[in-house]
């Protein structure tokens, strides 16, 4: 089975983030990243079908060239070859450019199977993975939290996670794409003999330019900013109970926490 | 998550590689290790199922070429010791002791069927090594030791006892130093179950309880020809291994001082006291946090120095010496501090303080005292040996 999974390099979590001087994006330099956090539990699920039916494992990236670490990372955790698009920043904060560009890519490798995140930490637009299926004209299915396979790996039937708890079960044939959920599986820890052989593995990059796609944006980022914390506070007087009624009445229809 | 400190943003500094192999160790510590250690270290058991865990993973030999070990560099090397012994001294020691001071003299002393007997195995955690130098009356100065490898036919007769040995009874082999015919002292192979050979764990440490120390008897214990690791050449060969071990503490004191360092700075600030202020607003509180940071700051840079020119073959045995008398002091001292700045929660093994407060005591003593190193860094200044 040859399964290309889609990875996005975002910065760490929990990072205290600071506004660039023209408030269009955060400040970039000296901040950690890492491999977008559904993306891991992707590549996981990529790298177990691989374990049972044998294949490839191909990482498939739209991103700056410092993009170049999550894919190293991929690699050392076991894929066997990862593909880069580098790309300028303003081109790739609208999801179907990204979506179009994954496509031309897709199309050169031809897999059975197409893995991506639910969501990415950064935009969280959680469109990627779609847009993708949709522009291949592939059965998807998102949200995934579990996948099987048959013997011989041409169909597939999944778990997606629905509102309260619920888990609706599809069937899907294959060549098809999954957005996957984190928590899916255990991510396993990129071994020391992985993180060496990972320098060896292959790693094209692939121009923005020559996909042809420049002048396609719809989305345009206009300004990001942190939200204005207003702190309200008041004091209920009165009787304990009528205190005790009053802020229960607020629960319920102010805060909307009842 | 626990994110390491880095005060002086020396990050950038490592490679990808080297960064990614710190991640794997911190994510294993944390998954594996930190859950189970308090309980371990309670009842004095070795996490002995982690062994084979942090072999696939590639931890064990880290640092040695070929043999199914993973060739990283002596940087690589000493995050992985550091980020073990944030989980806990014990498992780092293992790691020390079976790397740099069981793989390391096989690799570097040993023949080519020697090597190829035991370094596949060692590297995967299918068998487990211990290292014998010290001797009931011999610690500080091994160069005196009482046991004796009398050539016997075409094999050794071994006679003596060694004292406080890491791993011993769960060893399947034993590199084993003693005196031979012409006064010189070499290393041996000793397989577990030779006749005349008995290790008897010791019981009731207060220190590396989740490590088994032994002592190790050798009875008219006979071994063959091959069991002699025929490049040693003198106590200069087994103070070879020591150097690389110690190594390996002074990065791992770094671990166990980052993770008393966490637990004081969290607690300080959230500890409340007076007025209604966290014990984090006091200037004496500020002081020792200051200390703290400012001494492990110091030690990472020192680390980070030593295994760049350890890589390059640079690093000298008492520029070693240097950063394990060093690191392991402050670390000792900042494990003091924390357990005072939490008061009495500082003793209950509700944090990993007191845990690494005791650890740290036997880390100061073993692989040459702290004071030892203090007279191989005079005679190195001096030209003077004081030791005697
Ligand atoms: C938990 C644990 C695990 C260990 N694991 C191993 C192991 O795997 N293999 C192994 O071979 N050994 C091991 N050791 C032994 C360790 O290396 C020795 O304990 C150490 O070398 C000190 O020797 P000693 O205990 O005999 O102390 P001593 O040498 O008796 O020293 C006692 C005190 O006297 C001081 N002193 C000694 N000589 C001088 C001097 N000339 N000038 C000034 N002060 C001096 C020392 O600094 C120390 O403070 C281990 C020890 C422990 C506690």
């Amino acid at each position: 089975m040859k399964i290309v999974t889609c990875i996005k390099q975002v910065p760490e979590k929990d990072t205290r983030f600071e506004l660039n001087t023209e408030d269009s994006w955060i400040k970039e330099q000296d901040l950690t990243y890492e491999i977008n956090e559904c993306d891991e539990y992707a590549l996981e699920e990529a790298l177990r079908l691989k374990e049972k039916h044998g294949g490839e494992v191909v990482l498939l990236s739209v991103g700056s060239d410092l993009a170049e670490r999550a894919l190293r990372r991929g690699l050392a955790l076991g894929a066997d070859r990862a593909i880069l698009i580098v790309a300028p920043r303003e081109e790739i904060s609208d999801p179907l450019m990204v979506a179009r560009a994954l496509r031309a890519q897709a199309q050169v490798e031809q897999p059975d199977l197409i893995l991506t995140g639910v969501r990415s930490d950064d935009h969280a637009f959680a469109q990627t993975g779609t847009m993708l299926a949709e522009l291949l004209h592939w059965p998807h299915a998102t949200i995934v939290m579990k996948v099987e396979t048959d013997e011989v790996g041409k169909t597939l039937k999944v778990q997606r996670e629905l509102e309260a708890g619920l888990l609706e079960e599809v069937a899907l044939a294959l060549p098809a794409l999954l957005t996957i959920q984190q928590g899916i599986n255990q991510v396993r820890y990129a071994s020391l003999k992985g993180i060496m052989t990972a320098k060896k593995k292959e790693l094209r990059r692939v121009d923005w330019i020559s996909l042809g796609l420049s002048g396609g944006k719809k989305i345009q980022i206009e300004r990001i900013g942190f939200p204005k914390s207003e702190k309200k506070f008041e004091i209920i007087g009165g009787s304990p109970e009528h205190a005790a009624a009053v802020l229960v009445e607020k629960m319920k229809k102010e805060m909307k926490i009842l | 998550m626990f994110k390491g400190y880095d005060f002086m943003n020396i990050d950038p500094l490592f490679s990808d590689e080297e960064k990614m192999v710190r991640r794997t160790v911190r994510d294993f510590v944390e998954d594996r290790v930190l859950p189970i250690i308090e309980k371990h270290n309670r009842e004095a058991t070795f996490p002995i199922h982690l062994v084979k865990e942090m072999a696939q993973l590639g931890f064990l030999g880290a640092n040695l070429q070929g043999y199914g070990c993973a060739g990283m560099s002596n940087v690589c090397y000493g995050l992985i010791m550091q980020e073990l012994e944030r989980g806990d001294s014990s498992l780092r020691s293992f790691a020390s002791v079976q790397g740099s001071l069981v793989m390391y003299p096989i690799h570097t002393f040993g023949s080519k069927e020697q090597k190829q007997r035991w370094l596949p195995r060692l590297a995967a955690g299918e068998a487990i090594g211990c290292f014998g130098l010290t001797e009931p009356d011999f610690g500080s100065n091994p160069a005196g030791m009482l046991t004796r490898a009398h050539k016997s036919g075409d094999g050794y007769v071994l006679n003596g006892s060694k004292a406080w040995i890491t791993n011993g009874n769960v060893a399947d082999i034993a590199v084993v130093w003693g005196r031979c015919d012409d006064d010189k002292i070499r290393g041996f192979l000793v397989e577990k179950e030779t006749p005349g050979f008995e290790a008897r764990e010791y019981k009731n440490k207060w220190s590396l309880r989740a490590s088994v120390t032994s002592e190790l008897m050798f009875h008219d214990c006979r071994v063959s020809g091959d069991a002699l690791l025929s490049g040693t050449d003198g106590l200069r060969s087994a103070l070879m291994c020591l150097t690389q071990a110690r190594y390996s503490i002074a990065w791992g004191a770094v671990g166990a001082a980052m993770a008393c360092y966490h637990s004081a700075l969290e607690w300080a600030l959230q500890r409340k006291q007076f007025s209604n202020k966290p014990i984090a607003s006091h200037q004496l509180v500020q002081e020792k946090l200051v200390w703290m940071l400012t001494e492990i700051t110091k030690a990472q840079l020192l680390c980070y120095h030593l295994g760049r020119l350890k890589d390059q073959g640079r690093a000298t045995s008492a520029q070693v010496s240097l950063g394990k008398r060093n690191n392991v002091y402050v670390a000792l001292e900042v494990a003091r501090m924390a357990r005072d700045l939490l008061g009495a929660n500082g003793i209950v093994d509700d944090y990993p303080v007191f845990r690494h407060m005791c650890n740290l005591e036997t880390v100061k003593t073993y692989e040459g005292t702290h004071d030892i190193h203090t007279l191989v860094l005079g005679q190195e200044i001096t030209g003077i040996p004081a030791f005697e």
